[in-house]
């Protein structure tokens, strides 16, 4: 049996969320299994199953290198810009 | 006409109960995690019909009688399932087997009795309808599964073809009360909908390349309380504390 | 439902950097995710801490299974069976973030059928009653709790975020537990009796759950500071007392415990001393159903074997043929 990882939208207008893993000979087995395992009390409306062996990670050991730089990029955000008080609510 | 139909919803109560009470005993023991969570689900489904229709056949009933008391204090002869759903739950090609048959007929037959003349079948109809067609899709991806794959299962779900197969036309068994149902559109005709499950069968097993056996006991008996020596175990296990322990709350 | 001590693995050479600059996230409550780096220690600590919890739950399946045919009602049949599905997903939930250690599912059921990983020791006693299922969702679901609640804060991210899911789904368990026996104990004579039993079979070993006594217990110290840990064994169960005696005084119950007594000074219940050897006795395997409970697995297993090779050749060929 393979590891299928498990992906749940718990209401439409919501992105699919990782909620954990199983296992299961193929796909159409790994969806069924996913809905008697994750929505017995309602928790979804669709569900995605995806091989474990299928997703490419990025690396921890180079998350400084990849995340810090945004950091300091602080005029992505809008509080970067200060308003009047007149006009602050844009 | 009452009671024809507190027959008919006790026929079906029956049904579900006794075929739940086989598949909960899987619980804890499946063939692998997942499975075991499975099979429950459909258990719970099943025995959430029952309850259904046993409500629906104490609401009705002339005594004063609860759901309960119609699955725990009636005995073998009063019970109205097919012998199929009594029989035991066998290894996993017998209980996959056993389910695909009683799926495939229950989805027919829900499909028809969602308009039936009398409401509040139709509306247990209703909602037992979307669980079963769930409980087919499973069970019919067992049979491939098991059928086309190696030596070993395909051996063991021919083998339960040729013990089941000859139990299923009693699904299909009615009598002069259910005729009156028939009658008064309170419930399908039970031959049509034979048919139609033939064909579906048929096609499966034709995919799965599994051989139907020629001859066998044909099983009959059960909507006149006539059973297998399985039904009396069966019960009790189930009722023993409701018999042990006469009129308690629980 | 429960994992119960936690027992330390022996640390390797590991550098002196990294391994101060682990605690330290550890310090700062961050989460630690399955590709981190983490001291050899902490992970085998994790995977049996967590492989013994998923044991116990497909383990803990079985004393609660044998009622299920039998459970008096259709109500209860219903609540039972949901019941102990939960526990088999709450063993897969937590399977599954222990596969996230680098251990496989197959592995860790090899080491549960051979008996070299061990499950909690409450699930080896048997339940002849039905009050048993009351007083397991009232005493032993009560005691999983105390011990589970803290864990939603475990520093490793999938066991923390798995038992934030199974906390969810088991608040109804402890109170089905309770509801039997409140009916019970309201029934007849013979349905009190019968819980008064239950109780005074399953109250010492609930109290064993929570392990050995502090000052016998010796690896809690590195599971405290990495987090894994969060109260002492004594601590919970202190508090499960205080918690539960006065439950059962509510229902008219009495504690099996001639020394229990209220301690105004201390502001707990003192309590009888719980007898250790009977629990080192079951764990070792010698207690009333250990072989049952193995056996039962064991059978599911062995039994299932045909049925997982056949889902997977089923699929091969399916493969070959498009």
């Amino acid at each position: 049996m393979k590891l299928y990882e498990i992906f749940i939208r718990a209401k439409s207008g919501l992105n699919h969320r990782h909620v954990g893993s199983l296992h299961a000979a193929d796909p159409q087995m790994a969806l069924q299994n996913a809905r008697d395992v994750y929505t017995r009390r309602e928790e979804g409306v669709s569900i995605w199953v995806v091989e474990a062996a299928a997703i490419t990670a990025s690396n921890p050991e180079q998350s400084e290198a990849w995340f810090d730089p945004a950091a300091d990029k602080i005029y992505r955000h809008p509080t970067f810009y200060p308003l009047d008080e007149e006009v602050d609510n844009m | 006409m009452k009671k024809a139909i507190k027959h008919y919803l006790l026929r079906l109560a029956d049904s579900s109960l006794t075929q739940s009470q086989r598949l909960a005993e899987w619980c804890g023991h499946g063939p692998f995690l997942e499975e075991d969570i499975a099979l429950t689900n459909v258990a719970l489904d099943l025995l959430g019909h029952a309850k259904l229709f046993y409500e629906q056949a104490a609401e009705i009933s002339e005594q004063d009688v609860s759901a309960d008391d119609l699955a725990f204090l009636r005995d073998v002869d009063q019970f109205r399932n097919p012998i199929l759903t009594e029989l035991p739950r066998g290894d996993f090609a017998y209980t996959t087997l056993k389910q695909y048959f009683f799926d495939q007929f229950n989805v027919l037959l829900y499909a028809e009795l969602m308009n039936s003349q009398y409401q509040p079948l139709a509306e247990i109809a209703e909602k037992a309808l979307k669980e079963s067609r769930y409980h087919l899709t499973r069970s019919r991806d067992w049979c491939l599964r098991l059928s086309l794959s190696t030596a070993e299962a395909k051996q063991k779900i021919q083998s339960a073809l040729d013990d089941l197969y000859f139990y299923t036309p009693e699904l299909f068994e009615t009598d002069d009360q259910l005729k009156q149902l028939l009658a008064d559109n309170v419930m399908p005709d039970m031959q049509a909908l034979k048919q139609q499950w033939q064909q579906q069968v048929d096609q499966l097993l034709q995919q799965c390349q599994l051989q139907a056996p020629t001859s066998g006991w044909l099983a009959t008996g059960g909507l006149r309380g006539e059973h297998s020596e399985y039904l009396g175990y069966m019960l009790a296990d189930m009722q023993f504390l409701q018999r042990a322990y006469p009129g308690c709350e629980w | 439902m429960y994992s119960q001590g936690l027992q330390d693995a022996k640390g390797g050479q590991e550098p002196e950097g990294l391994l101060k600059a682990f605690q330290k996230r550890i310090d700062n409550e961050e989460k630690i995710e399955p590709r981190d780096w983490m001291p050899e220690a902490y992970r085998k600590t994790l995977i049996r801490q967590m492989s013994q919890h998923a044991h116990s739950e497909i383990v803990g399946q079985l004393p609660e299974g044998n009622w299920i045919t039998r459970a008096p009602t259709l109500k209860r049949k219903m609540i039972l069976l949901a019941k102990v599905q939960d526990e088999a997903g709450h063993g897969l939930y937590i399977y599954s973030a222990t596969e996230t250690l680098g251990i496989s599912r197959d592995e860790m059921t090899r080491q549960l059928l051979s008996g070299e990983a061990k499950y909690s020791s409450i699930f080896n006693y048997p339940t002849p009653s039905w009050a048993d299922m009351g007083a397991i969702g009232w005493l032993v679901d009560g005691a999983a709790i105390m011990n589970q609640v803290p864990l939603c804060r475990a520093s490793y991210g999938p066991y923390a975020r798995s038992m934030v899911r199974i906390c969810k789904e088991e608040s109804f368990h402890q109170r089905q537990g309770y509801d039997i026996m409140t009916v019970l104990a309201r029934g007849s004579r013979a349905q009190k009796k019968m819980a008064q039993d239950a109780l005074n079979r399953f109250w010492w070993p609930a109290l064993m759950m929570f392990g050995p006594s502090d000052k016998d217990s010796t690896h809690s110290a590195q599971s405290m500071q990495w987090k894994i840990k969060r109260f002492s064994n004594d601590d919970l169960r202190q508090k499960f007392i205080d918690a539960t005696v006065p439950q059962a005084e509510h229902l008219g119950l009495t504690i099996p415990d001639k020394d229990l007594k209220w301690n105004e000074e201390r502001g707990h219940y003192d309590f009888g001393e719980i007898d250790w050897q009977e629990f080192i006795q079951v764990i070792k395997g010698n207690g009333p159903c250990n072989k049952q409970r193995l056996a039962a697995r064991q059978k599911a297993h062995d039994e299932g074997e045909w049925v997982r090779k056949a889902a997977e050749i089923y699929q091969q060929n399916q493969q070959d043929t498009v």
